[in-house]
């Protein structure tokens, strides 16, 4: 963006830089007024006062609430990451398959799947597995405990949506590669599903590494939708901590802070392992290397690295 | 399946469900414009206010935004949007409590959708406008902003689609959509509940397919020949 800025908004002679530090000054002038008018209200309802922040500082509150509740979201989420990119493959090969009826098939279950809220699929879970009796002795008979079955379906409800669209971004993956891949692959001998699986799936993976990896965001998002069906997660814990210590609105907001870390250093180990893969991909010198590429519609750099800050 | 559908009011439980996220649509298109304004503006500090917001809204999940708006803003701060004397208070400002952490989430991705539209308009129009002596305000007018908005269709009808899903969410601090409904009815019919869910799920398809379709269609018909 910051290329096409420069170019959007001719560099600026005198009159328009002065024109800039006006605008810039009232535009501030009025976020800090709107900032500082919300923190007044805040401060007249004694948001403020210290008794509202020291339950932070004692080992219970860390322990007992926001600990485990964050625990128990990093576990769903990240057991439903690695599900959600295994059936995502799964899907995609599915998808992509010589068997028409079985690709048919992965169709309506990836379109339907993309179309419905997940709240709705971990709703549909929850209430099922407590009561309807088929189901409930099905859960049993596998082994899933009463208090885990919160769990099981915040957990259905994120891999039925998120592996739907990872199946999505990998299909685009391979159509974004060459067709000479595919060509190449058929030419030595390969049978169509073995192109598929060993040259062109890997190759949309590392493509799409990006869109996967913003995935893991959503999905530790998606998580705190458990709250809603009683799963003990960050969300659900800070509630209790919030009527434990009368400061629902300080704990809701120093969880919020959390949140705000985890998504943003997930972003940015994101954004780290793409810059790495570009480099490495690119090999030793940028200049010499080969003009084709195998990024497909990958971004060109110069234009989009900036903006990926976002 | 019928009087089960009367029973629950499912088509009023719906019907909220649109009605959350028509103004919550129109309302984060106001700040999504708002937040995308300032982050293309040419002064740094209104740069770093933007993308501070979208930074800070795109990270939280919606379910805590929605939920500190009833516990925090409500229960603690005494934020209401309706008088106090109303028959139905609590259910109507539960409404517009869900309208406004709705507003507030999706104008950070409406103020993302915008910006790639303007991504989409490439650097030489904007050089070409100028070199034919159009002002700055010219070429936004006549040049930039027209062609950035086609470019914006798909991606706010994205955001608009991912909307009408999230006012599902609104069930987290009781308002009496779809999701609550559906819940009611499988705990009434536990035996009826996969078609019960496959009555939802349809009623969700046919409300975010024509949406889908009418982007696809406009932006290919709006599309800018390059």
């Amino acid at each position: 963006m910051s290329a096409a800025q420069h170019v959007l908004f001719d560099l600026p002679g005198p009159r328009a830089r002065r024109r800039h530090l006006i605008g810039g000054i009232v535009g501030t002038a009025l976020c800090l007024g709107i900032l500082a008018l919300a923190l007044v209200r805040v401060a007249e309802k004694g948001q403020f006062e210290a008794d509202k922040w020291v339950p932070f500082t004692e080992s219970v509150t860390w322990t007992f609430y926001l600990l485990p509740g964050l625990w128990a979201t990093m576990k769903a989420a990240a057991v439903a990451i690695v599900l959600s990119m295994v059936l995502g493959v799964v899907l995609a090969m599915m998808r992509m398959s010589d068997i028409a009826p079985l690709r048919w098939a992965t169709s309506v279950f990836v379109e339907f799947f993309r179309a419905v809220p997940v709240l709705i699929m971990m709703i549909f879970t929850w209430v099922m597995l407590v009561k309807n009796p088929t189901l409930r002795q099905v859960s049993a008979s596998l082994g899933v405990q009463a208090q885990d079955v919160t769990f099981v379906a915040v957990v259905t409800g994120l891999v039925l949506y998120n592996s739907s669209v990872i199946c999505e971004v990998v299909r685009n993956g391979v159509t974004s590669l060459p067709a000479g891949q595919r060509e190449a692959g058929l030419s030595v001998g390969l049978s169509p599903s073995q192109v598929r699986r060993l040259i062109l799936v890997p190759q949309a993976l590392t493509a799409m590494l990006p869109a996967l990896l913003s995935q893991i965001v959503v999905i530790t998002k998606d998580s705190a939708l458990g709250y809603i069906i009683t799963y003990p997660e960050l969300v659900s814990r800070t509630r209790q901590l919030g009527s434990a210590n009368a400061n629902t609105f300080v704990a809701y907001l120093v969880v919020a802070v959390i949140f705000i870390l985890l998504n943003w250093a997930i972003t940015k180990a994101a954004e780290w392992i793409e810059s790495r893969q570009r480099r490495r991909r690119r090999g030793p010198d940028p200049r010499t290397a080969p003009s084709v590429t195998m990024e497909g519609s990958a971004p060109t750099d110069s234009l989009d690295a900036p903006t990926r800050g976002a | 399946m019928l009087e089960l559908i009367e029973q629950f009011n499912v088509l009023g439980a719906f019907w909220l469900n649109i009605r959350l996220a028509a103004v919550s649509f129109v309302l984060a298109l106001v700040l999504g414009t708002v937040v995308a304004v300032l982050r293309l503006a040419p002064v740094g500090v209104l740069n770093w206010f933007g993308s501070t917001y979208v930074t800070l809204l795109r990270n939280t999940p919606l379910t805590l935004i929605i939920v500190f708006a009833n516990l925090g803003l409500w229960a603690q701060l005494g934020l209401e949007f309706v008088p106090r004397d109303r028959p139905n208070f609590i259910l109507e400002n539960n409404f517009w409590l869900a309208v406004l952490g709705l507003t507030v989430y999706h104008a950070a991705f409406i103020c993302e959708a915008i910006r790639s539209g303007v991504n989409t308009v490439p650097v030489g129009q904007a050089e070409a406008s100028r070199s034919i002596g159009l002002t700055f305000p010219q070429s936004l007018r006549e040049v930039i902003l027209p062609q950035a908005f086609r470019g914006a269709i798909t991606p706010i009808g994205n955001v608009l689609i991912a909307l009408i899903k999230n006012t599902t969410v609104a069930v987290a601090i009781g308002n009496r959509e779809i999701a609550y409904a559906m819940r009611n009815m499988i705990e009434f019919r536990p035996d009826a509940g996969l078609l019960i869910f496959l009555l939802v799920a349809i009623g969700f398809v046919a409300l975010t397919l024509p949406v889908g379709l009418l982007t696809s269609w406009l932006s290919t018909r709006l599309a800018v020949k390059r």
